[in-house]
């Protein structure tokens, strides 16, 4: 057992990725000589080469265009964008092309490549570096979009990302890129579109994914010294979506709230509040409650506090729900 | 008159409009070769018409014509050899019957049974047709990148008008080619308009001499010119399987016809213009030069036009015939490993079936 950061597992997955299949490459913005400006890619061009592991230019949709190329060439592109507010410029090319090509090609050429996006606030960031675009990708049919919340899940996350035929949005909630995990890194578990109960109870069900997963475990600890004993489940990928999974916790619990950083309109929420209305609404005891970021810029780092949800906001919609 | 600022820059040129030689027209091809240049453009341009035809008659949805581009693209594509990867735009129906596209399968796209790329890309080496402007620029890059890698010496070529040279991934897609020294040729069809705007409108340099500023060699060719393109094309790819990275071809030409069937091109220009650039035919230039050359005589062209006149009705036939594709086929391929979310929608909407 070691302990990891989760910027030590992703570089393990990628470095393991890299070691195990000879047609993956990793490039992006600064992933060479400097290893990333969170340093993910850290030793990688050393280890690897130039030819596998290199520096573009400032171009995102050339880094999303040439992960077309390179797949219909056979590789197996692990792409970086800086930052999720500098990833728009790639949009026309991920949505048009990446996450179209196998259906435009009638199932003929796929694009197994992952488009890793540290993503997501917290981090005292300046503007464009704590946005959550977690739904623009997960609306475009044809992407999965994974987030992991824990070191070891990100690990195996990225590794199964990285060997799924299908292309992959990666996001990487920077707040926990510095938090601990102790265990062994390993591939073997559950794939894509299976979420996690981290904490069982039976009151209510925290539904969340990325940094937020940390945020509800502390809050359901703190509901815990009341008497609430609230159940969190980590989504762990938006696309595939464990449904099954939602539909369990709320039968159980008859009572959830959902909880991201991205705004409330049309946010993950939207789509998750849906799902239990469908598969679930014979065992709701309350209305389902978000708690979001505001429908507002996400602000300055003064400020980000107030916007993310908050331990204090968290357990409040919990104890809103239960009581009603 | 749309005469871009660009008209007087230097043009490669080796016949000129009446047919007659004004460079060395000795481009290494053979006689045969020679000949099925034009059997070529001519099957090309009687295609042409007939899918403005057949979109007339209800068979196709849109379709954008080529007219007048035909030496463009029958010249630089057959330049390429088998290896070599094309990444078109839309209107490159003539370099799809270059390289072997299966034509019925291409229309299919039109006829509005299936999106981009309704024939085999990989199998074809020729990509999905890309309608969304200047992106397959990129993937061109990419794809010789990728090709270098694997210490190929193959290159790709990736078709696109004037008006993709305006858009970002233009820029972001040549830089990269440069950077990285792809064997990727940037081959720009400058047909005068984009839609409804002139070339003068959009641009103030030509578009080759862009070149220079990204650090790759640079060509403008007289697209109506099939020899001329030919020559500038395999330049470029002999280039480019050297090790000597990109170029950026402009081919000067002209879409005679509308932008697409959905466009009517009388409401911006003028009939003059239009008949001015049907003086420098590149069916009449390139036919001309080779009966005055006696490389042919009028029963080749007779024959050419016969061959092309029966192939058309094949295509038409087969078309016509075909049937709607199953409506599972919308769920089918939109993963290759398709979420429960969207197996539970399939069955919603088809039922058992």
């Amino acid at each position: 057992m070691a302990e990891h950061t989760m910027v030590a597992a992703l570089n393990s997955a990628l470095r393991d990725a890299l070691a195990a299949d000879p047609r993956t490459l990793v490039f992006g913005e600064d992933v060479g000589a400097l290893g990333g400006v969170f340093r993910v890619t850290e030793g990688l061009q050393a280890e690897f080469g130039r030819e596998r592991v290199f520096d573009t230019p400032i171009a995102e949709a050339g880094i999303a265009g040439i992960c077309v190329g390179l797949a219909m060439a056979g590789w197996r592109p692990i792409a970086e964008m800086q930052f999720e507010g500098f990833s728009y410029p790639a949009l026309d090319q991920v949505i048009s092309h990446l996450a179209k090509y196998r259906e435009r090609t009638r199932g003929r050429v796929g694009m197994p490549a992952v488009i890793r996006i540290p993503s997501f606030g917290g981090i005292r960031g300046k503007e464009h570096h704590g946005e959550s675009p977690e739904t623009y990708y997960a609306h475009t049919a044809g992407l999965k979009v994974v987030v992991p919340s824990t070191p070891l899940d990100a690990y195996r996350l990225l590794r199964r990302s990285i060997e799924d035929p299908d292309p992959v949005i990666f996001l990487e909630p920077k707040g926990r890129y510095w938090s601990r995990e102790d265990g062994d890194l390993s591939v073997e578990g559950p794939g894509l579109g299976r979420a996690r109960v981290v904490r069982e109870g039976g009151a209510c069900v925290l539904i969340a994914y990325g940094a937020m997963v940390g945020r509800c475990l502390e809050a359901a600890t703190a509901l815990a010294e009341e008497g609430i004993e609230a159940a969190v489940l980590d989504l762990r990928s938006l696309v595939p979506l464990d449904v099954g999974a939602i539909r369990d916790a709320v039968r159980s619990t008859g009572r959830a709230v959902v909880v991201h950083e991205a705004p409330l309109t049309l946010g993950m929420g939207a789509e998750i509040v849906a799902r239990i209305v469908e598969e679930a609404f014979d065992h709701l005891e309350a209305p389902v409650a978000r708690v979001t970021g505001p429908d507002v810029p996400y602000p300055p780092a003064s400020l980000e506090l107030r916007y993310l949800p908050s331990i204090e906001r968290i357990a409040n919609a919990v104890r809103t729900v239960v009581a009603y | 008159m749309n005469e871009t600022a660009s008209t007087d820059a230097p043009i490669v040129r080796l016949v000129a409009p009446d047919g007659t030689a004004v460079g060395d027209v000795e481009v290494g091809l053979s006689r045969d070769e020679r000949r099925k240049l034009l059997r070529l453009m001519i099957r090309a341009r009687r295609l042409d018409r007939e899918c403005w035809a057949l979109q007339r008659q209800g068979e196709l949805t849109v379709y954008p014509p080529f007219e007048g581009q035909e030496a463009a693209q029958v010249g630089s594509a057959f330049a390429l050899g088998p290896d070599d990867f094309v990444f078109p735009s839309f209107r490159e129906l003539a370099a799809a019957l270059v390289r072997g596209v299966d034509v019925v399968e291409y229309l299919q796209y039109h006829r509005g049974t299936w999106h981009g790329g309704p024939y085999d890309p990989i199998a074809s080496r020729f990509a999905p047709i890309c309608v969304p402007v200047a992106t397959q620029i990129v993937h061109a890059v990419g794809w010789a990148m990728g090709a270098t890698f694997d210490g190929s010496t193959a290159c790709s070529l990736a078709y696109f008008g004037d008006g993709s040279s305006s858009e970002g991934d233009f820029h972001e897609g040549a830089n990269l080619a440069a950077v990285f020294r792809a064997p990727a040729i940037l081959f720009c069809q400058n047909n005068g308009w984009a839609i409804s705007v002139p070339s003068n409108e959009q641009f103030v340099a030509p578009i080759a001499a862009r070149a220079a500023g990204y650090g790759m060699r640079g060509a403008r060719v007289d697209g109506n010119d099939v020899l001329a393109v030919y020559a500038v094309t395999r330049d470029a790819v002999e280039r480019a399987r050297a090790g000597e990275g990109p170029t950026l071809i402009e081919a000067v030409t002209y879409r005679i016809g509308s932008h697409s069937t959905a466009d009517d091109a009388t409401r911006y220009r003028d009939e003059a213009e239009v008949a001015a650039w049907g003086e420098r035919d590149p069916i009449y230039r390139y036919r001309t030069h080779l009966l005055d050359a006696g490389t042919i005589d009028d029963a080749f062209v007779r024959g050419c036009d016969e061959e092309a006149e029966a192939w058309v009705a094949e295509i038409r036939a087969e078309l016509t015939s075909l049937g709607e594709p199953p409506v599972a086929e919308m769920f089918d391929h939109a993963f290759a490993d398709p979420p429960p979310t969207l197996l539970r929608q399939r069955e919603e909407l088809l039922g058992d079936g």
